[in-house]
């Protein structure tokens, strides 16, 4: 790979950064004195033709040979991905039109670009080095907008939480690299997934036990898994709501893009054998739970842990922020056991892939009404959703559409997303133990419903004490309603939606 | 044509949500005119498949890499629920003519419920028929709570939690029987086709059947059903108990029989007499049927009289499903369609038109009431419908529960003669809480009676006069000449018992 191909294998990334320097140079240099909703605007604008731009470079880089070598791919699930987040990106950045948490919209808005560049160094990535850059840059972009609200102590607090328990998780997953690299004398995942599975790191097991837990710690922080989720209700409580939105959602799509890759590179070196696949991975001593690799039994556990801490604690929820973060963390759970029981063709990555984009789009929505209700009653408890059906009928059956799709109700996307993930595990494995996995899985998403119907009993159900409409910018609203819309429309037809992240696949 | 009763539904409840606050009187006539298109729709498409066998209505790849189809096809087993489904619906929105709180926003919830109905009914590919079971759940949840009575959030969120818990249990099935199958469909006939192995269909079965059971108010896991019929406003306890309540017996049908029918084979050893899936639940459905009857006879509350005793009638429907032969079946279906209009009539007199007026279901409130003499309109309602209630010959539960007890005498004559208590108790309870609201002799002391007269509960309405005449003549009529919906029960059934979905 020489440097032309990297900077075009790069092109995304960089339209972002020129972008994130454009919208500096525009804030603090031309528009100190013009009034602070034009500056968000301008701020929002320019981001969104940021990641326009960017969505234009990855469509155009076309999937490029496969070397030994190779740091960055392109297509596939990566590409999938990248779009998802660019478009989940402006998503967010739309949100923050009528935001009044900061006066450095600028800031803000440069911040948040370099983070989803980092996203899609990550979700690109295939080399242990750059994949630990990459989600540097995006983590440290995230504990800085978390910090955002300077005026609220929540934020800054949820910030400092974030923070640290991000750079221990960083510590381990560099330390789980570090041991990997030692043991397969490479940084490339497809090598190491080689050495690991028939190689000389074969021989040295426990070691590489000891580095794949490390890396699962790393990536667990990530993607909000259970028993390393603690940070995820403060921030999605202090953070403010736009953060959260980009926490939720884009920060969620790459972490799960990674995982992807790593399952695929796990995979992908079966390729040559098309047969006994299942048989040769690992030198798995022992069958544990009928699984023959160690990565799918950590995962496995953590899935299993995270659906069932995940749905109880959520039930014990008085903040729908800290609802939507034990949800989050349930739905990490659901998507886990999709990696673990991981297809060595596309089926599994795409219903993943499909899973956490529909989940990030109906997530960022969540936020923004959840932004919207706070500003006009200062609080994100239960509480101050009484009588929105009153206060603002469009924001309450918004509102329903978001928190049925979450609990899996037919016709919308997250029931046919979950069916789908569900389906291609089964696949993938029809054994006792996937099956009881599935079936668990279900059951708790039926428990699920239970929180989110107590948040929908309030928007609905009960009287509120304040009957005075809930304003909301109309491009909020706007945005708000094109979410609910395409939750409603992506669920009636998820061809739609399959078809668009197949054609990314190279046809067999 | 028949897909015309769905569409038109969900686009009723659409615009129902649309439709300006203030004016609770359009609400009322649009979702009347939707509900008798939905009507007009079932019985047109009733009498034009009359000896007609299974017709494909749509059938159209959804899903393509999964192999789910968009499949609505009508045998004559659907085309009687529909038709249930549309005079139920009518009847229910004339019942809740009265209605002020929020009126564009009930009707829309109840049409999208009833939407949901007509699709379940109507699907025949398993993807689907969830999705829409799965539609008919919500809206009831929003209606119990939001415009229902007695501890409505407890019922409201009781019930949805049972039927969600219910609906996992068939999704899991769903699942496993899509994936045991190859993962290449999920239309009803291909999965029948795909011969799933019968140790599959062993666990299989008692997972989708239970699942579905639970919203058919199967004992123990009832105990949704009276709480829930009582939290509810009258217009959707007449929906509940008339049509939801069959949407989890035609699963067990459709679903649970017709794609696992090695399920109810023998397991090869017995215990206690009880050596099949069928035995088990062939007992409970008898349990239930007993069970109901008598904690029927001990309430206090009216509508929870009617509650119990729709647990009672309901076990008459899968006792009959679990016999296995052409005449208890036939006897299941048809019990499905009478006890949905005599349940709906039942709660439409004790919820709208005795508690709209009394503003009590106390039964002894109701005793020093006299409404025999006040209402007796009610009283006579009540009356006939009690006596349909009870299966005396004429009506139609007559002819429903004799088919289920011949059938499952076949079986096994016990099953018949412990349901035989559950009748006489039925009669039993009806008959006290007919003597109790309506014909008590206890006479109001002098001092009591009030020196002006009784206070005006008012008059009779058109809609109730309707509503009540809709549903009577319905149950009248199937007793009278039953084989207006045997002829097209009979072949639907025989071809279900020969050969599954197939």
């Amino acid at each position: 790979m020489n440097y032309i191909d990297l900077f075009r294998a790069t092109l995304p990334e960089t339209a972002l950064e020129v972008a994130a320097l454009l919208v500096l140079v525009v804030d603090l240099g031309f528009l100190r004195r013009v009034a602070m909703k034009t500056r968000v605007a301008v701020a929002a604008l320019l981001g969104i033709a940021g990641c326009a731009a960017a969505l234009w470079a990855v469509s155009a880089a076309g999937p490029f040979s496969w070397g030994d070598d190779v740091l960055l791919t392109a297509g596939g699930s990566a590409g999938v991905a990248q779009c998802a987040i660019l478009v989940l990106t402006a998503l967010t950045l739309l949100l923050l039109v009528d935001a009044d948490f900061t006066r450095n919209a600028g800031e803000y808005v440069a911040v948040l670009l370099m983070a989803a560049a980092g996203g899609l160094i990550i979700s690109a990535a295939l080399d242990l080095l750059v994949i630990f850059v990459g989600l540097e840059l995006l983590s440290l972009g995230l504990y800085i907008l978390t910090a955002f609200a300077k005026r609220s102590g929540k934020s800054a607090e949820a910030a400092m939480k974030y923070y640290l328990f991000g750079g221990m998780s960083a510590a381990f997953l560099l330390f789980g690299f570090s041991y990997l690299y030692g043991l397969c004398d490479s940084t490339n995942l497809h090598e190491i997934a080689l050495a690991a599975t028939v190689g000389r790191a074969n021989g040295a097991t426990p070691l590489l036990y000891i580095a794949l837990v490390m890396i699962a710690a790393g990536l667990g922080f990530k993607v909000a898994a259970v028993p390393f989720h603690l940070w995820a209700p403060d921030t999605y409580e202090g953070a403010p709501a736009p953060a959260a939105a980009f926490i939720a959602s884009v920060s969620k799509v790459a972490s799960f893009a990674l995982l992807i890759s790593i399952g695929s590179a796990l995979t992908h070196i079966f390729d040559s054998f098309h047969t006994g696949i299942v048989f040769v991975r690992f030198g798995f001593p022992t069958r544990y739970l009928g699984l023959q690799a160690p990565w799918e039994l950590i995962l496995t556990v953590l899935a299993v842990a995270s659906m069932v801490f995940g749905n109880l604690a959520a039930l014990a929820q008085s903040s729908v922020r800290r609802l939507l973060a034990y949800s989050a963390i349930a739905h990490a759970g659901y998507i886990l056991l999709g990696l673990a029981f991981f297809s060595w063709s596309n089926m599994s990555a795409q219903a993943i892939l499909y899973y956490i984009v529909t989940y990030g789009l109906t997530t960022i929505a969540a936020f923004g009404v959840v932004g919207v209700v706070e500003r006009a009653n200062g609080s994100d408890k239960m509480d101050a959703f009484l009588g929105l059906h009153k206060r603002n009928p469009m924001l309450a059956a918004v509102m329903l559409v978001l928190f049925l799709s979450l609990a899996g109700i037919p016709p919308l996307v997250g029931f046919w997303a979950k069916f789908n993930l569900f389906a291609a595990v089964l696949k993938v494995s029809g054994g006792a133990v996937p099956f009881t996995l599935v079936a668990l899985a279900v059951a708790f998403s039926a428990v699920s419903l239970y929180y989110y119907l107590q948040v929908l009993k309030r928007v609905y159900v009960m009287p509120g004490p304040d009957e005075s409409p809930i304003k909301a910018h109309p491009v909020t609203m706007a945005t708000l309603v094109v979410i609910a819309a395409a939750v409603v429309v992506l669920g009636c037809f998820p061809a739609l939606l399959q078809n668009w992240i197949a054609g990314f696949y190279p046809a067999i | 044509m028949l897909a015309y009763a769905i569409y038109i539904s969900f686009a009723g409840a659409l615009i129902a949500a649309l439709l300006p606050k203030g004016r609770p009187a359009l609400a009322r006539w649009w979702a009347l005119g939707v509900a008798v298109a939905g009507l007009v729709i079932g019985g047109a498409g009733y009498a034009a498949g009359m000896g007609q066998g299974r017709e494909v209505i749509v059938d159209a790849l959804w899903i393509p890499s999964m192999g789910i189809h968009y499949m609505l096809a009508a045998d004559g087993i659907s085309r009687v629920l529909v038709l249930l489904t549309g005079i139920a619906a009518v009847a229910g929105v004339l019942f809740s003519w009265n209605f002020e709180l929020r009126t564009n926003q009930f009707f829309a919830f109840y049409l999208a419920l009833i939407g949901g109905v007509y699709g379940v009914f109507l699907s025949f590919d398993f993807f689907l028929l969830f999705v829409f079971y799965e539609i008919a759940i919500v809206p009831k949840y929003f209606l119990i709570a939001i415009w229902g009575s007695t501890r409505r959030e407890y019922g409201a969120m009781k019930l949805a939690l049972y039927s969600f818990v219910g609906s996992a249990m068939v999704l899991i099935g769903l699942l496993a029987a899509y994936t045991t199958a190859g993962g290449h469909s999920t239309a009803l006939i291909d999965l029948a086709r795909a011969g799933l192995p019968v140790s599959f269909q062993m666990w299989c079965f008692p997972l989708v059947f239970v699942g579905f059971a639970i919203l058919a108010g199967m004992w123990p896991f009832h105990t949704w059903a009276p709480t829930g019929h009582v939290a509810a406003p009258t217009a959707a306890s007449m929906l509940l108990a008339g049509v939801v309540m069959k949407l989890g017996a035609y699963g067990c049908l459709r679903v649970g029989i017709g794609l696992f029918p090695h399920g109810l084979d023998p397991w090869g050893f017995s215990f206690l007499g009880i050596g099949s899936w069928r035995d088990v639940f062939a007992w409970l459905a008898v349990i239930g049927i007993v069970y109901g009857a008598l904690v029927a006879l001990a309430q206090t509350d009216f509508k929870f009289v009617i509650g119990y005793s729709s647990v009672s009638h309901m076990g008459f429907v899968l006792l009959g499903l679990m016999t296995l032969n052409q005449i208890g079946l036939d006897g299941a279906v048809l019990q499905m369609f009478s006890h949905g209009i005599i349940a709906g009539l039942l709660f439409a007199i004790v919820g709208r038109i005795v508690y709209d007026r009394t503003h009590t279901r106390q039964l002894a409130e109701l005793e020093p009431m006299h409404l025999s003499r006040r209402l007796p309109f009610a009283a006579w309602a009540f009356v006939i419908a009690g006596v349909a209630s009870m299966g005396l010959p004429g009506f139609s539960g007559f002819v429903a529960e004799l088919q289920v007890l011949v059938g499952a005498w076949r079986m096994n004559p016990w099953w018949t003669v412990v349901s035989g208590v559950g009748i006489i108790v039925g009669i039993a309870y009806i008959w006290r809480a007919m003597q109790k609201a309506f014909f008590t002799d206890v006479l109001p002391k002098p001092e009591d009676h009030p020196k002006t007269g009784w206070h005006d509960l008012g008059a009779i309405t058109w809609p109730e006069i309707t509503g009540v005449a809709l549903l009577l003549i319905c149950t009248i009529v199937v007793g009278l000449y039953p084989r207006i919906l045997l002829d097209s029960i009979e072949p639907a059934v025989k071809a279900l018992l020969a050969g599954g979905m197939q």
